[in-house]
């Protein structure tokens, strides 16, 4: 191989990214607003056809993070609450803890809730997370039977304190359903369509039984009726049994 | 240029481990007998023996990994060999005395087994008798006490398994800093442990030990010149993280190399066997993390195979599209940062790493994270692609990344300063690289096919059509090609498998945050793009591991690396530090 010839190919591939960086990617965009392209452009194009520049002024643009991008966890309120947990601001989380168990670094604590009674409530009254200790890695949000806590997309967090401002509370860690909405487009409709299904399955269930019990009052009787009959048989023949066991082990003795 | 892909002869028929253990047990009945496990019991008193008949009777010359169990009413050394050209690997355990655990060492007939038993003397505290160097690797010298053992409590220990019930349903948040006891009984020093150094009668510390070593050799009789050492690292640029040499050089040539690590250790494994079954799955990210998907499909393997868990179609399909896409950009990382060691300063790595960010976005897409992915579950993967990934999977792989690849090969391959600085350095002759127990593109290399998802594979792999790459000359150079020609069949398997990826189920049974495993013992390795990494997992039924246990191909490989490096300069020590290519979240552990 000629002398040099290494050097000459370089200095090629240099030249043809300098080129680039004026005709394709980000300076070749249309946007002069300084706000990124959409993100299906980003992840839809652009970085995988082309070179050029591709640099983005963080921060004062940011490049979008898809759907699944993960770095805390936050806990969903809904706007308009059930009506029987009203009194708990609809809060999802019922405390039932498998994100507290299932965590692997263990940064979840959960109090909780007890009614005015004074009896204990399907709600977390207290709820932390030291942050500092979060590995991010989403068990709590897909572990949860409720879809009570979600991965915020959220990622500047620096503060100047190290300790307590990082232990976030009940009150900093919950958003609305309108902002798991928005930043989980896809997850939160297949949430919509999950309740759909069971509240459809839910009021087929009760006008079958409804339909049932009217069509066949009677009926209804008898199967009580029959019910009893066998449980009183079935007391019988436990009781004849036992009687039986015990007259043998006596005779064993 | 071109690569060497090196056609496999047509798959062998290897042994399953229960005939393995059978014949041999047969060979010496009054030594060894076999267990339920299919693990091969053998006295320690004649376990040397035993093993020169396993390497030269049965061929088994590949000592993959040394390991030790604490059953607290005594000790398991485990060994697990297995054949350079293939088959499942035979386990062999020895049974001590927890008291006095001490066992004759390996190294006589798998000099491979050097770093595995320092790892175990220093976790364990079980002696190796014979073994030449048998001080501690991972922890520093004035520690006291031996970490794996199931006694052993770290600092800020809370409990002896999680979840610790302080977090639910009466958890009130408190610094650990502030109630558990960081520096009450479980820190120790050992006896006479002064920051001098150990006793005082004892020569003086590690570091004046070294200066005598060096007085030894002081005198060369050709030139007449000092032999001095010197400290590579740990805060050295080219070492890849905070690793450590200590070079013996006779002016600029070295004499002898001695890696020094365990500067990022965290006791991974005490971890693991404190977590949940699941819980480990996000800690295997963090082991060497340009591999992250490989890791975690080598972890699920092994509990999958204790759970006797059924991965459907699609999940395989997933797996195989995910780990390929991760070697390939694990070869960019470690081809460009090469060419940083070599001096040609982050030109070649920015190209290299802007492909990479191209897969880690459908990383990023696809399981949330670009690093820490934490997607694999036991019996399948946690979500199915997004709707937006095949489109630009398929563009990357049909189309840009061969063109990256070519680019690379075209620029750099030929270029004569590469060519200078890496061919015929740092030599590793195949039997070397078997006895030392290499793997990866160290192994493969040196002309020995050596590729486990050929010689054991695992998951679907026997369903593609590709090759398993090799060079025999041994040197930098050829490593550097063997990874060349690993990223182009990588892209064999992709087209495969994304053409016929199924559609389906992503995950066998129920989707569960607690599993039941039940009581065994499992070693699982698959081929990660840095070689092969084992999983020893053993069960004993309930929520947590009983031990867990990671067998990095980092850490093994760089037991070659003093052989690699005798006789060369300084700048060459770089160049082979980064053939070899460590991450030291995994040499560390």
């Amino acid at each position: 191989m000629a002398f040099g010839l290494g050097v000459v190919k370089g200095m090629g591939i240099t030249l043809k990214h300098f080129v680039d960086s004026y005709v394709i990617g980000f300076k070749a965009q249309p946007s002069a607003s300084g706000d990124l392209p959409a993100p299906s452009a980003v992840f839809g194009g652009m970085p995988l056809t082309t070179g050029g520049m591709q640099t983005a002024q963080y921060p004062e643009e940011k490049l979008p993070v898809p759907e699944r991008f993960r770095y805390l966890p936050f806990l969903v309120y809904d706007e308009e609450p059930d009506h029987e947990r009203a009194q708990f601001d609809g809060i999802r989380c019922t405390a039932c803890g498998i994100c507290a168990k299932v965590c692997p670094p263990q940064c979840i604590w959960i109090v909780q809730g007890r009614g005015d009674d004074g009896k204990p409530r399907a709600v977390s009254s207290e709820f932390y997370i030291d942050a500092s200790i979060c590995m991010s890695c989403g068990f709590c949000a897909e572990y949860c039977p409720f879809d009570a806590i979600k991965m915020d997309h959220e990622y500047e967090l620096s503060s100047y304190e190290r300790h307590e401002s990082w232990v976030y509370d009940l009150q900093e860690l919950l958003h609305p359903v309108a902002y798991h909405a928005a930043i989980h487009p896809t997850d939160y409709a297949r949430e919509l369509a999950e309740t759909h299904a069971k509240d459809q399955a839910k009021r087929q269930k009760e006008a079958t039984r409804a339909a049932a019990a009217a069509d066949s009052g009677e009926d209804a009787e008898a199967i009580k009726r029959q019910k009893a009959e066998a449980r009183a048989k079935f007391l019988e023949d436990r009781a004849r049994r036992k009687a039986a066991e015990a007259g043998g082990d006596g005779a064993g003795g | 240029m071109t690569m060497t892909p090196v056609l496999q002869p047509a798959a062998a028929v290897h042994p399953p481990p229960s005939e393995l253990a059978a014949a041999a047990a047969a060979r010496l009945p009054d030594a060894a007998s076999v267990d339920e496990g299919d693990a091969l019991v053998v006295e320690a008193a004649r376990l040397i023996e035993v093993a020169r008949e396993l390497r030269d009777g049965l061929g088994l010359d590949y000592l993959m990994d040394v390991t030790c169990v604490d059953w607290l009413d005594r000790m398991e050394t485990v060994y697990h060999i297995g054949a350079s050209t293939g088959g499942s690997p035979l386990t062999v355990k020895v049974v001590l005395d927890r008291s006095d655990p001490i066992v004759p060492s390996l190294y006589s007939v798998y000099p491979g087994a050097d770093f595995l038993e320092r790892e175990v003397y220093d976790m364990f505290g079980v002696r190796f008798a014979g073994h030449p160097n048998l001080k501690r690797i991972l922890m520093w010298e004035g520690f006291a006490g031996f970490p794996l053992r199931k006694d052993w409590r770290e600092a800020y220990f809370e409990e002896e398994q999680k979840p610790f019930g302080s977090r639910w349903p009466s958890g009130r948040f408190f610094f650990g800093e502030d109630k558990l006891a960081a520096w009450g009984d479980n820190i120790k020093y050992p006896t006479g442990y002064t920051a001098e150094g150990i006793g005082a009668e004892s020569a003086g510390t590690r570091d004046e030990a070294y200066v005598l070593e060096a007085d030894a050799l002081h005198h060369t009789p050709d030139i007449g010149a000092d032999r001095i050492v010197v400290n590579m690292g740990p805060q050295h640029p080219s070492t890849h993280g905070v690793f450590q040499m200590r070079l013996t050089l006779d002016g600029e040539t070295i004499v002898d190399l001695e890696p020094v690590m365990g500067y990022m250790h965290r006791n991974h494994e005490k971890i693991g066997e404190r977590n949940l079954w699941l819980g480990n799955m996000p800690f295997t990210d963090r082991l060497d993390y340009i591999a992250q998907l490989g890791n975690e499909w080598g972890y699920a393997l092994c509990v999958e195979r204790l759970m006797g868990a059924v991965v459907p179609e699609r999940a395989e399909y997933i797996r195989v599209v995910l780990a390929e896409l991760n070697r390939i950009q694990s070869h960019f990382w470690s081809i460009g940062f090469l060419l940083n060691d070599l001096g040609a300063f982050f030109t070649p790595s920015l190209y290299c790493i802007e492909e990479r960010e191209l897969v880690l976005d459908l990383f990023e897409m696809t399981t949330g994270s670009r690093l820490m992915c934490n997607y694999m579950r036991f019996g399948g993967v946690a979500y199915d692609l997004p709707a937006e990934f095949m489109p630009l999977a398929e563009r990357l792989v049909f189309d840009r990344l061969e063109r990256s690849i070519d680019e690379l090969d075209n620029y750099l391959t030929g270029n004569e300063i590469v060519m200078e600085r890496m061919q015929g350095v740092g030599i590793l002759p195949p039997e070397l690289a078997i006895a030392y127990a290499t793997s990866g593109p160290v192994i493969r290399g040196s002309g020995v096919p050596y590729d486990i998802r050929k010689s054991d594979p695992y998951g679907i792999y026997d369903r593609f059509d590709w090759d398993v790459v090799t060079r025999p000359e041994g040197d930098v150079y050829a490593r550097y090609m063997v990874r060349i020609g690993e990223m182009y069949q990588s892209l064999r398997i992709l087209k495969q498998a994304l053409r016929s990826l199924p559609e389906g189920e992503i995950l066998g049974g129920r989707k569960a945050w607690q599993v039941r495993v039940p009581a065994g013992a499992y070693y699982s390795r698959i081929e990660n793009p840095r070689g092969e990494l084992g999983y020893y997992c053993v069960s004993d039924g309930k929520s947590n591991p009983f031990r867990y246990h990671v067998r990095s191909p980092c850490f093994v490989n760089l037991t070659s690396l003093g052989e690699m490096c005798k006789g060369h300069k300084v700048a060459d020590v770089v160049a082979i530090l980064g053939s070899i290519d460590i991450v030291l979240g995994e040499v560390d552990r």
